[in-house]
């Protein structure tokens, strides 16, 4: 049945071709194509440093179909708001201008950046592919990076002390129009959000869970099913924030323990019962957190 | 129509004129009142641009970038530490051929905090492929703000044009406002040979590698060597249509000078009434404005200097460790005239931090160069002390 959905719902042609650069099994193409299925060659890319500057290939190449502006790593949403100006100022306001970013460009370096487009209310499509640490230069921590996770910079024996910042309540407290949670495990749902987020004005915020085989420290066919374990295991739980007020889950999660997803992935292997019962239990409060912000949201007349 | 302004709306005016269409800015001290000028102006509707107003100036060069990089005509302004924030995207502008105009008001670092002129500013930015113009008066700041579009959108490389912190910014001076029929002409809408746009994808700044990299950074250098040719060009034009020019370099009283002072900014006026005083009472001393920093405008200063026996730079500005900037370099450009024609040089280090110089000091400056001994001393501070 969901493959008949994904028939009807996914549009054809792709403006991202092959012979890019990603590494095998790496979600972030996966991602960058079915968000272009949504948007259309009527957008233009912004894109800081990140693993994808990488990814689009270098000059004379580029894998993507539609004009991208690379740009230093705080820089995207304020490069997005003097394109999206200069678009307006030409009567172009049909023109998508989308700031395709991984974590560090956004939990880190340019979250300064980002609040001041998302305060300003720019209207643009800001999506977070997030690796959790930044894998481009080799896999060091970043605030993305979750509590217990190996990392170059967090070796083994002292890892990630601090949890995950999270930047979906970040952006929601803006009282952006739309901030929501993807992943490529769940074409559809990406697609929809994307499309939704397309019709919509302002700044509008997707942060894609986009799992990296190297970093990971898992198979390079194993991403979109880690992908599928994070939601269902309630650690990526899959959410739409209106306004910043209406707060819902945009699917079942099953709740499943998040044991199996941890010992999937190297990066986690170190990790005692002890360590991962702490883990359960932050993610436990986590959901109760959200279940109240959804349910508060069934209160307000939408 | 003539009008008294300070420097800061001389600024604000000559973006009105040029009719640039996307402004984004931070506001520092003190180039405040370049922001606000501009905000009542797009908010009046006398300036038909969008005003993006960043929380800082590494957003607020970024933002300017990308709708350059759009097609449109853009603008910012800061000052000091703002402009030194920005530091990493004017490599990204002017790296990306971006043909951008900012007004820098001319104010010292910090620490300790200094709100008042001096040029280590700007001239700590000599490397990422501005131009720099440095600008004595207001007529000349509503001039060149509307000039350095022209060149800029020309040759595809950005434009900084600087004005002294309070000195100039907050003076009122006079100014003929040029007349917006004939700055259309002399300045039509920008046509960007390249931009962003979804019916001819491409992609901008992608990695390069060493088979080409040194091949883009060769073509900025062909750019920015055409500077002052094309400034030239242009400046006569304008000549002809409004009644001004300037120079890169400028020669005030120069003919059979024994002694020639070298001048930037402000001060420039300042030298001028000294070498009037001095001309007056029969001494041999004329005067060199550099308006021009960046390209080095070599070929001109060695016409104009050579043989003269001495010359003294005044540097409002110091290289930590070396020594005054613009004495620095117009050593190195004189560097190759024959030793018969090349001048002694005596840098001077002045003026820092918004300290006043007076008549009194370039008079000090004058009497240190003539009976100097040592040329190559660049740590000839004036007014110091320690």
């Amino acid at each position: 049945m969901s493959q008949l959905r994904i028939a009807d719902c996914v549009p054809e042609g792709d403006l991202l071709t092959s012979g890019h650069l990603a590494c095998p099994g790496c979600a972030a193409p996966l991602a960058m194509k079915l968000a272009l299925k949504a948007l259309g060659p009527n957008t233009i890319v912004v894109m800081p440093a990140c693993c994808f500057t990488i990814i689009a290939g270098p000059w004379p190449q580029s894998s993507l179909q539609v004009p991208v502006f690379h740009t230093a790593f705080a820089t995207g949403p304020a490069v997005a708001s003097g394109i999206r100006a200069a678009l307006d100022t030409q009567g172009k306001f049909d023109t998508t201008v989308l700031v395709w970013v991984g974590d560090g460009g956004t939990f880190d370096i340019g979250l300064q950046a980002l609040s001041g487009a998302a305060e300003r209310n720019e209207n643009i499509l800001y999506v977070c592919y997030d690796n959790e640490a930044y894998m481009n230069t080799g896999i060091q921590r970043s605030s993305a990076t979750p509590w217990g996770a190996w990392t170059t910079t967090t070796p083994a024996q002292y890892p990630e002390a601090t949890n995950k910042k999270d930047i979906l309540a970040i952006m929601a407290a803006h009282n952006i129009p739309y901030a929501a949670t993807a992943t490529v495990a769940y074409p559809v749902d990406l697609i929809d959000k994307v499309t939704k987020a397309k019709a919509m004005r302002g700044t509008r915020f997707i942060h894609l869970l986009s799992p990296c085989p190297p970093g990971w420290k898992c198979g390079d066919d194993e991403g979109v099913e880690l992908a599928r374990m994070a939601v269902q295991s309630r650690v990526f739980p899959m959410l739409e924030v209106e306004d910043g007020r209406r707060w819902r889950f945009t699917m079942e999660h099953a709740g499943d323990p998040v044991e199996p997803y941890l010992r999937r992935q190297g990066r986690f292997r170190h990790l005692s019962a002890e360590q991962v019962s702490h883990i359960q239990a932050e993610i436990d409060a986590h959901w109760q957190q959200l279940v109240q912000r959804t349910a508060q949201d069934a209160l307000v007349p939408a | 129509m003539k009008k008294v302004m300070v420097g800061n709306h001389a600024v604000a005016w000559g973006v009105r004129l040029a009719r640039v269409e996307v402004i984004s800015a931070y506001p520092i001290t003190p180039q405040t009142q370049v922001v606000e000028k501009l905000s009542e102006m797009c908010a009046d509707g006398t300036l038909a641009a969008r005003f993006i107003k960043v929380e800082s100036e590494h957003s607020a060069m970024a933002a300017v970038i990308g709708a350059s990089a759009t097609g449109v005509r853009a603008f910012t302004a800061s000052s000091s530490h703002g402009l030194l924030y920005m530091h990493e995207m004017l490599h990204w502008a002017g790296g990306g051929r971006l043909p951008i105009v900012m007004a820098d008001i001319n104010r010292a670092v910090g620490p300790g905090w200094n709100i008042w002129t001096d040029q280590n500013d700007s001239l700590s930015q000599r490397d990422t492929g501005w131009v720099q113009l440095y600008c004595e008066t207001n007529q000349e700041v509503v001039d060149t703000t509307i000039m350095a579009f022209k060149l800029a959108e020309q040759l595809n490389v950005p434009v900084m044009l600087m004005l002294d912190g309070f000195y100039l910014s907050h003076t009122a001076e006079p100014v003929d406002v040029p007349d917006q029929e004939l700055v259309d002409r002399f300045l039509p809408r920008r046509v960007a040979p390249y931009k962003l746009d979804v019916d001819s994808p491409h992609a901008f700044g992608a990695l390069v590698r060493p088979d080409a990299y040194m091949e883009m950074r060769f073509l900025q250098q062909d750019a920015l060597n055409k500077v002052p040719q094309a400034l030239e060009v242009i400046e006569k034009d304008w000549l002809r249509m409004f009644g001004r020019s300037y120079g890169a370099v400028e020669s005030y009283r120069a003919e059979d000078a024994e002694l020639l002072l070298v001048t930037s900014g402000t001060v420039t006026s300042t030298a001028r009434a000294v070498v009037d005083a001095r001309r007056g009472a029969g001494e041999a001393v004329g005067l060199l404005k550099m308006k021009m920093f960046r390209p080095f405008p070599t070929a001109l200063l060695r016409d104009a200097l050579r043989g003269v026996p001495r010359v003294a730079v005044l540097d409002r500005n110091v290289s930590p460790g070396h020594g005054g900037i613009f004495a620095e370099e117009l050593r190195s450009a004189l560097y190759d005239l024959p030793d018969a024609e090349r001048p002694e040089l005596f840098g001077f280090v002045l003026g820092l931090g918004g300290r006043d110089i007076t008549p009194a000091v370039i008079d000090e400056v004058i009497e240190k160069a003539r009976t100097g001994t040592v040329p190559g001393r660049e740590d000839l501070w004036v007014g110091v002390n320690p």
